[in-house]
C-alpha cells in the first residue's frame, strides 16, 4: 500500500494543475450555452493540446497520441474536479462510439468521424433501447430492410439523449428477424437529418426532456454506415455498454457534491441553528461520509487492480449500483436539511443552490434505473462476482 | 501509487486463514462457547504458537514491525472463523506502547505479558462505569473490558486518560456471545510513569481491529448464505436461481466489498499518519457495523429456518457481529466522533 505519487506522477500532477491555472480565462461559463459554441470548441480544442482529453487516442485521427496511462488519466480527472473548471467533452459519440470506432471501425469511417466528434463538431445520439428492448436490450426490432445499397429502417427507439442536437446516429438495428435475437442485429451510422428520422422530446420528472424518442419511417440509410459486419451488431454494442457503466457512479464526482453538501449544512439556518448543529442530520451526513469514503478506497483499488492489469471482480461490478445509489442519498439529506425550502424548484425568491438537489434526487433515480437498472446489476453481482445460478433464458425467436 | 496488499500481506492473511478454517472448527467454538476450560486453554496456547501477538512490537523489541493494515488482515481471519484470539487487545496494546520505551513491548512479543483491554468508556459510560485515579488509589469499575481472563495487565482509560494496570476483579458480564469473554473490571494498580499515545489514535485502532472483525464475520456469513443457496432445493430448484434470493447475496456482496477498501484505507491512513486517519477509522467501525448487522440479518434470512437454529450455528457470527456492533464505540456514537474530529459540532 503506497498512496503517494512517484516523482514522475507529482510532477504530472503539478503541471496539469499549472496548465489548468494559467488557462482558465479560456474556460466557457454557464452563459455560453449550446453544445456547439464556439467558446466550448476552442476549450475541448485547446484541451486536447494539452493532452488533457482524447488523451490516448493516435494523433492521426486528432487526439494526443499518448501511451494508455491509467493513473495519469486518474491524475487528470482529479485535476478537473479540484479546479472546478470545466471538464472535457463526454458526450456519447466521444465516450462510446469513439472506441468502437477506434477497435472495429473501417479506415473511412475512422477518418470521416473520429477526429470531428473529438472536436465535438459532430454530435452523436446513441440508438440503442426500444419500448420494448430496456433491460432486455438484444430484443431490439426495429427493422432494417436490405435494398441494394442500402437498409429501410422503420421502427421506434427511446431514452435517446441529445437527439434534437445530434448530427449522427449509431443505432442497433435488426438485419435479421429469422436469426436468434443476439445473431441477428447490426450497428449502423446515419445523419439524423435523413429524411423519415422524427424526434419527440420526452418529458421526464425534472420537467425537463433529457432524453427523446426517435421514430424512423421509411429511412433510406447506406451500407457504408455499418460498423463491422452486419449481424454482428451485439458484439460491436457490448464492447461498449461496458464502458458507459464504468462512467456512471465516478467516485470523483460523488465526493465533490458531498463536499457541497456539507458546506450548504454549514451555512444554512433553521431557527437560528446552523443545520449541522441539528444531531440528527449530523448522524445522516457521517453515515453518508462512511459511504463516500468507501466509493473511493473501492475506486482506488479498481485503479491499482487497472495498473497491474487485473480484473477489479466484485470492486468493479458494484460501482455503479452503490455510486448511483449514494448519489441519490447524497441529494436525499441535502432536500431534508432544507425542508420546505428543499422542495423549491426552477425559480423564486428562497430557491437553493438554483434547486439542483432537487433536480439531482429525480435525476439520479433515472441514473438509477438507466445504463442497466440496479436490479440487472444484482443479477450481474451474483451471476458473475458470486457465480450464483444464471437468470433462465427464454426460448430465443 | 498502489492501493492494494503486498505479497507479504497476503501470505500473512492466507497463513492466519488455513489456521482458522483448519485448526478452528466449528465444533470447537461450540465447546469454547459452553466454557469447556481444556480447550480454551489449548486454543489459547495454539493461538500463541502462531507468534502474531508481536506483529506492532518494534522488530528492537523482538516484535514483527508491520502496521496496522498488516493487523487488520490478521483480525479479519479470526473474525471469519469467530475465534476468540488474544490477538485484537495485544495489538491495540502494542500500539498504544510501542516507541515509548516501555518493557512491556516486550512481554508482548514473547507471550509473557498478556493484556486486556477496557476502552469503552471512551464513548459510552452507563451503571456508574468508570476509573477514577485519586492519589495512589483507583477506584470504581469498567463494563465490557476484553481479554482480561487470564491477563497480567490492563490497558484502561482512567481520569480521561490511556493508563496501564494491574487487573483487579473481573467479573464476567454474560452477553449473547459466549465465545468472548468481556467483563466488568476494577483495578488493583495503574502504573505510573508509562507513556501511552494519546487517547484518539489508541481507540482509532481499536475500532478498525473491532471493524476488520466485523469485516471478517460478514464475509463468512455471505459465503455461507451464497454456498446455502446454492444446495437447497424448493420448488425444484435451488433457492439462489430465485432473483429475490439472489438479490439479497448482490446486496450484501455490494455493501461488502467496498467496505474492504475503506477498511485497509482507514488502517493505512493510521500507519502513515494521515490527517484524515482519525476520521476515517471512526466511520470505517461505524459503516462496517451498519453493514455487518444488514448482513447478519440477511445472511440468516437467505438460510430459511436453518438460519434461526443452532444446528448450523450461523448465529455465533450473527451474535460476534452484534457485539462488536455496541462494544468500542456505537456507529451513532462513532459518527459523532468523527464529526468532532473534522470540526463540524460546534
Amino acid at each position: 500500500m503506497d498512496l503517494t505519487l512517484s516523482p514522475e506522477y507529482a510532477a504530472f500532477r503539478d503541471q496539469i494543475a499549472d496548465t489548468l491555472k494559467a488557462n482558465a480565462h479560456l474556460a466557457p461559463g454557464p452563459e455560453d450555452k449550446g453544445l456547439k459554441h464556439p467558446k466550448r470548441l476552442a476549450w475541448q480544442d485547446f484541451l486536447i493540446r494539452e493532452g488533457l482529453t482524447a488523451r490516448t487516442i493516435p494523433t492521426e485521427y486528432g487526439g494526443y497520441g499518448a501511451e494508455p496511462d491509467i493513473l495519469k488519466s486518474r491524475i487528470i480527472a482529479e485535476e478537473f474536479a479540484r479546479s472546478g473548471l470545466p471538464r472535457p467533452l463526454a458526450g456519447q459519440g466521444i465516450s462510446m462510439l469513439v472506441p468502437t470506432l477506434l477497435e472495429l471501425g473501417t479506415p473511412e469511417q475512422k477518418e470521416a468521424y473520429i477526429e470531428r466528434t473529438l472536436k465535438g463538431e459532430l454530435i452523436w445520439c446513441q440508438g440503442y433501447s426500444e419500448p420494448g428492448a430496456g433491460s432486455d436490450l438484444a430484443a431490439v426490432r426495429t427493422r432494417a430492410v436490405d435494398d441494394g445499397d442500402d437498409f429501410v429502417i422503420n421502427g421506434q427507439k427511446i431514452w435517446t439523449s441529445t437527439a434534437r442536437q445530434a448530427d449522427m446516429m449509431f443505432c442497433l438495428v435488426r438485419t435479421d428477424p429469422d436469426a436468434k435475437k443476439h445473431h441477428g442485429i447490426t450497428y449502423i451510422l446515419f445523419p439524423m437529418d435523413t429524411p423519415g428520422i422524427e424526434v419527440r422530446p420526452l418529458v421526464d420528472m425534472t420537467g425537463a426532456a433529457n432524453f427523446n424518442e426517435v421514430f424512423f419511417t421509411d429511412v433510406r440509410v447506406p451500407k457504408s454506415g455499418v460498423v463491422f459486419e452486419v449481424n454482428k451488431g451485439w458484439q460491436v454494442a457490448n464492447a461498449t455498454l461496458t464502458h458507459e457503466r464504468g462512467m456512471l457512479g465516478d467516485p470523483n464526482a460523488t465526493k465533490a457534491r458531498f463536499v457541497e453538501l456539507v458546506e450548504l449544512m454549514k451555512t444554512e439556518t433553521v431557527n437560528g441553528q446552523r443545520l449541522i448543529d441539528n444531531p440528527v442530520l449530523r448522524d445522516r451526513l457521517m453515515a453518508l461520509q462512511g459511504e463516500v469514503y468507501a466509493m473511493q478506497a473501492n475506486g482506488l483499488r479498481i485503479t491499482t487492480n487497472r495498473l497491474k492489469g487485473e480484473s477489479p471482480g466484485l470492486s468493479g461490478l458494484v460501482v455503479k449500483l452503490q455510486g448511483c445509489e449514494l448519489n441519490h442519498q447524497i441529494a436525499g439529506l441535502a432536500i431534508d436539511a432544507l425542508g420546505e425550502l428543499g422542495i423549491l424548484y426552477e425559480e423564486g425568491e428562497h430557491l437553493r443552490s438554483g434547486g439542483s438537489w432537487q433536480w439531482r434526487y429525480m435525476y439520479d433515480l433515472g441514473l438509477i434505473i438507466g445504463g442497466g437498472t440496479a436490479q440487472i446489476q444484482k443479477n450481474i453481482i451474483a451471476e458473475r462476482g458470486l457465480s450464483m445460478p444464471r437468470e433462465p433464458r427464454p426460448a430465443r425467436s | 501509487m498502489e492501493f492494494g496488499l503486498s505479497e507479504d500481506q497476503i501470505m500473512l492473511q492466507e497463513t492466519v486463514r488455513r489456521f482458522v478454517a483448519e485448526e478452528v472448527p466449528l465444533d470447537l467454538i461450540r465447546k469454547v462457547a459452553a466454557g469447556d476450560e481444556v480447550v480454551i486453554a489449548q486454543l489459547a496456547t495454539d493461538l500463541g504458537a502462531l507468534g502474531l501477538d508481536g506483529l506492532l512490537v518494534p522488530e528492537a523489541d523482538g516484535g514483527a514491525g508491520l502496521g496496522v493494515l498488516d493487523a487488520i488482515l490478521v483480525q479479519e481471519c479470526f473474525g471469519y472463523g469467530v475465534v476468540p484470539a488474544r490477538f485484537l487487545s495485544n495489538s491495540v496494546v502494542a500500539y498504544a506502547l510501542r516507541d515509548t520505551g516501555s518493557a512491556f513491548v516486550n512481554g508482548i512479543a514473547s507471550g509473557e505479558t498478556r493484556f486486556g483491554i477496557a476502552l469503552n468508556d471512551f464513548t459510552s459510560r452507563r451503571d456508574g462505569s468508570g476509573l477514577l485515579i485519586h492519589d495512589d488509589t483507583v477506584a470504581g469499575s469498567t463494563l465490557m473490558a476484553m481479554d482480561v481472563h487470564g491477563s497480567t495487565h490492563v490497558l484502561c482509560l482512567a481520569n480521561d486518560a490511556i493508563h496501564t494496570g494491574e487487573p483487579g476483579a473481573a467479573e464476567p458480564v454474560k452477553t449473547i456471545d459466549r465465545t468472548r469473554v468481556f467483563s466488568k473490571l476494577g483495578l488493583k494498580s495503574i502504573d505510573k510513569g508509562i507513556q501511552v499515545r494519546d487517547v484518539d489514535r489508541v481507540f482509532a485502532v481499536a475500532c478498525v481491529l473491532m471493524a476488520a472483525d466485523t469485516l471478517g464475520a460478514a464475509q463468512c456469513m455471505l459465503d455461507k448464505a451464497v454456498a446455502y443457496a446454492a444446495e437447497r432445493q424448493q420448488f425444484g430448484r435451488v433457492i439462489g436461481s430465485f432473483q429475490a434470493v439472489k438479490h439479497l447475496c448482490a446486496e450484501m456482496a455490494a455493501k461488502l466489498e467496498p467496505a474492504r477498501a475503506l477498511l485497509w484505507h482507514a488502517a493505512h491512513a493510521i500507519d502513515v499518519e494521515d490527517e484524515e486517519a482519525l476520521a476515517m477509522a471512526f466511520l470505517a467501525k461505524a459503516h462496517i457495523s451498519e453493514i455487518g448487522t444488514f448482513i447478519a440479518r440477511t445472511s440468516t434470512e437467505v438460510h430459511g429456518g436453518m438460519g434461526f437454529t443452532d444446528l448450523v450455528g450461523l448465529h455465533y457470527w450473527f451474535k460476534r457481529i452484534g457485539v462488536n456492533r455496541q462494544v468500542m464505540g456505537s456507529p451513532m456514537a462513532l459518527r459523532e466522533l468523527a464529526a468532532r474530529q473534522q470540526g463540524l459540532v460546534a
